[in-house]
């Protein structure tokens, strides 16, 4: 049975600020940053947005271009490491606010940035099983960088949603390979708000071991070389690791400009490889090849296959796209900032 | 049906009263009004209470009872009447009817709030709930909020000014000059107005009223039991009542107070007066606004022109029809379930000519006008001489 | 609000859910038991209303009740929906400056209040300026 996507849609919060913002305020040499992580500001959700509202808003645009009814979806997975609360479940929000309950299965991921993809992989397979008709799958985060670590300037806000099926897709997903090993590179305890990270231990025996194993593995798997894929989307956590990652690989600069959102929304966390994926929807033809890997800390990596199919052509443009979203925004200050990400805690 | 007369009215200071508990507030209202009346304890028959919210402001209910005990009234019956700020207002009509209609032949209307106990976001909070609480309030909806959403399409409307609005204030904070228990006795100018801190834009600071302890209290009675006791009778001869939506966004013309046109219509039916008859007013300004559609919704002007009638002087003392010479809400005070009886105070003394220097020379008729919510009750009265 | 307060009006709170009566065609948003016009001669049923509409009229918000003290200024507003009936919302994504009466207003998912650190999370629909596409 033929599995893929039947709709697709996002959500990314209109506020941004820019790193020199947060520069200034830390000490940092802006230019150097930016240089380094090739990010020129991120996207900040508003005191009444969070992981809930940004999967609800995105999951009714995926609903619109599937043109399904959202009572045909028999699961729904959210995957975020800022869900809004620590016990009781984003998706059971989510179900009810796209009315695809109560008939269905639910439940939370949490896999730093890949808990996305991973909601990807299960509806897949419960779609291929024909167990459910739709799954959809979410991946959105509200990402909490502490104040002044590296990761504030990258740390960001944004979120897609993925409408999986096997009838009427927009795109194939052809195959899906996974590398998952137990890699402490970034962490966030229990109660505690900012998570801590391994600075250069994130780099290659984390990100790069997997985002490059799982990608060659899934070539292999598929007898796919780089040079059939007319776009590829590699996990985002700044503009450096993608590039270099993609080079590793034998992709070219031209294959992955398209999905590299990072230099002007961030790292959005469980949404950034899943809006790269989206961003090369909102263009791609049929017949269009794209390589997905997703990376998330702890450590694994999901790659997929996708084929774009005639469908897309007329499932597309109701909706907004993720340069609408890119394109309206408001730039806030780094008091601004830490108000309308909760960094200042006022004693109650 | 027998005539229904004030005989005795008492106030308190109004405004942040520190060393006033509750019940030192009504105790003090009601024992002035019980000897201004001149009536013994065993004279009365009932007790009927305003409040608004004892529970939320003070955490204190079944203030009916308490209020009895502490004047040393039991075993007097007291019942406590709640339509939020119309609270006293709607005492005052129970009061009338139970002496309207036998049941009584002298009761005790009374009417208190302490609201300075508790922070003001508190009193914001308990003051919203006048309002939809599920479909407005909870949404993070306030009361100048409503209120500034009223001055706004009146603004659109009616081509209602900034200015006119301001005005209220100014006449209001003059009047309370001259009023002994107001919160407010200094003068404001329509810049000063204008530029005080915005609350719920178009509204500022000074077109609200403010948070206000006190308390009011008037002794009704037969006609009969009047002239035993009292030389001045005030006859209350007309009273309207009337509801409409409690959520704002669910009335039809939302600049219009259809509450206040049933129950006026009521009132001077019963009367059998026109507006034209009346000539001292006591209108619900909780906001500038507020009075503005006040005054169109009882007549004294068309639909939409109260900001030209108040700029125009219409409204002063010694214009075709004064309000609120106590002050109205905004100056003298708005103690919320208070206010309603505090109206018929300060008209009775207009109409015993009693009122000092904001006196209405040769006020015959006077009116009172209270207001719940948004507009969800109206209670009206007319007081003659 | 406590939960069960909430959660019992999740469904008008999460889409617009109101009422038809069928007598005199009326819609009703929140849902009511009775219609006002008809009375006895009701015949409600559950209608699901579009989330768009205009602004009616509006206020900045600068002193704010528990919950929203964070958000100030913040601009509440009475919509009418196409579909005809009237609600009270915040208008987001839109700057004080530019909110005006008859301004066109779409639905957006967004958290309401919650019930301090530890408590529930509201959440419902705002209104907002229609995204402008491309």
């Amino acid at each position: 049975m033929k599995v893929g996507i039947c709709g697709y849609g996002v959500y990314i919060p209109r506020f941004r600020i820019r790193v020199e913002e947060i520069a200034a305020i830390w000490g940092g040499d802006a230019e150097g940053i930016k240089r380094g992580l090739q990010v020129q500001e991120k996207a900040i959700a508003g005191l009444d947005e969070d992981t809930a509202t940004i999967a609800v808003e995105a999951s009714r645009s995926a609903l619109a271009m599937a043109g399904i009814d959202p009572a045909d979806i028999g699961a729904v997975y959210v995957g975020s490491e800022s869900h809004p609360y620590a016990v009781k479940p984003t998706a059971t929000i989510l179900g009810d606010a796209i009315e695809a309950s109560p008939v269905m299965t639910a439940a939370d991921y949490e896999f730093a940035c890949k808990a996305g993809t991973a909601a990807i992989q299960t509806c897949m397979g419960l779609v291929g099983s024909g167990m459910i008709r739709y799954g959809l799958a979410v991946g959105a985060d509200t990402a909490q960088g502490a104040p002044g670590d590296t990761l504030e300037y990258t740390a960001a806000s944004g979120g897609a949603a993925y409408i999986i099926g096997s009838t009427e897709l927009i795109a194939e997903i052809e195959a899906t390979y996974s590398v998952t090993t137990d890699t402490p590179d970034f962490w966030r305890r229990e109660g505690e708000p900012y998570p801590r990270h391994g600075g250069r231990f994130t780099g290659s025996p984390a990100y790069f071991k997997h985002v490059l194993s799982a990608t060659t593995g899934l070539l292999k798997k598929t007898n796919l070389s780089p040079g059939d894929f007319d776009y590829a989307v590699f996990h985002q956590p700044n503009g450096k690791f993608p590039r270099t990652a993609a080079k590793n690989l034998g992709f070219t600069k031209e294959q992955i400009e398209c999905g590299l959102l990072v230099e002007r929304i961030g790292n959005t966390y469980s949404g950034a490889t899943m809006l790269g994926l989206a961003r090369v929807l909102d263009e791609a033809k049929p017949g269009d090849r794209i390589l997905v890997t997703a990376f998330g800390s702890g450590a694994g990596s999901d790659s997929f296959s996708i084929t774009v199919t005639d469908k897309i052509t007329e499932k597309r443009g109701e909706t907004p796209t993720v340069e609408d979203y890119i394109r309206e925004k408001k730039y806030v200050d780094y008091g601004t900032y830490v108000k309308l990400r909760r960094k200042i805690v006022v004693p109650s | 049906m027998n005539r229904v007369a004030v005989i005795g009215v008492g106030v308190t200071k109004f405004g942040e009263l520190w060393d006033y508990s509750f019940s030192d507030l009504f105790v003090e209202a009601g024992s002035a009004a019980i000897i201004d009346a001149g009536i013994d304890g065993k004279d009365i028959g009932s007790i009927y209470v305003g409040n608004m919210s004892g529970g939320r402001f003070v955490n204190q209910e079944h203030i009916a009872s308490l209020i009895a005990d502490h004047a040393g009234l039991n075993p007097v019956p007291a019942t406590r009447i709640e339509a939020a700020c119309a609270s006293g207002g709607l005492a005052v009509r129970q009061g009338v009817m139970a002496v309207a209609s036998g049941m009584h032949d002298v009761v005790v209307v009374g009417g208190a709030e302490k609201m300075t106990d508790i922070t003001t976001e508190k009193v914001t909070q308990i003051l919203v709930t006048a309002a939809d609480q599920e479909w407005e309030a909870f949404l993070g909806m306030t009361f100048p909020g409503l209120y500034g959403m009223i001055a706004r399409r009146h603004m659109h409307e009616f081509g209602t000014t900034r200015e006119q609005l301001a005005e209220v204030a100014v006449k209001n904070h003059a009047n309370a000059k001259n009023n002994p228990t107001a919160q407010f006795r200094f003068d404001v100018s329509v810049e000063k107005v204008l530029n005080s801190t915005m609350v719920a834009d178009p509204l500022t600071l000074l077109d609200c009223s403010p948070i206000t302890d006190g308390a009011a209290c008037i002794i009704l009675a037969t006609e009969e039991k009047a002239g035993e006791f009292c030389d001045s009778p005030i006859y209350i001869t007309g009273a309207g009542q009337s509801t409409s939506t409690i959520a704002l966004h669910d009335r039809l013309q939302m600049t219009v107070s259809d509450a206040t046109i049933n129950a006026s219509k009521m009132a001077y039916k019963m009367a059998g007066k026109t507006p034209g008859d009346i000539d001292v007013a006591e209108v619900h300004d909780c906001f500038t606004i507020a009075e503005l559609i006040g005054i169109e919704g009882l007549d004294f002007c068309d639909i939409g022109s109260g900001g030209r009638f108040t700029e125009e002087g219409c409204t002063a003392i010694g214009g075709e029809i004064p309000v609120n010479t106590s002050g109205g809400l905004k100056a003298k005070g708005h103690p919320v379930g208070a206010t309603g009886v505090a109206q018929v105070v300060e008209i009775a003394y207009q109409l015993r000519g009693e009122a000092g220097k904001r006196q209405v020379d040769g006020a015959e008729v006077g009116l009172t006008h209270n207001v719940g919510g948004s507009g969800g009750t109206a209670a009206v009265h007319i007081l003659e001489r | 609000m406590g939960a069960p307060r909430f959660w019992r009006n999740t469904k008008s709170r999460y889409n617009l859910y109101g009422v038809r009566c069928g007598t005199c065609e009326k819609n009703y948003f929140p849902p009511r038991k009775i219609c006002p016009s008809c009375r006895r001669a009701s015949k409600l049923e559950s209608v699901k209303l579009k989330a768009s509409g205009e602004v009616v009229t509006y206020t900045i918000i600068h002193s704010a009740p528990e919950g929203f003290e964070n958000q100030t200024p913040y601009i509440m507003a009475i919509v009418k929906l196409s579909e005809g009936p009237m609600l009270t919302t915040q208008i987001v994504d839109c700057e004080i400056e530019d909110a005006s009466i008859g301004m066109p207003v779409e639905g957006v998912f967004r958290k309401i209040n919650e019930s301090g650190r530890d408590g529930p999370i509201y959440y419902g629909m705002k209104f907002r300026p229609p995204r402008s596409s491309n």
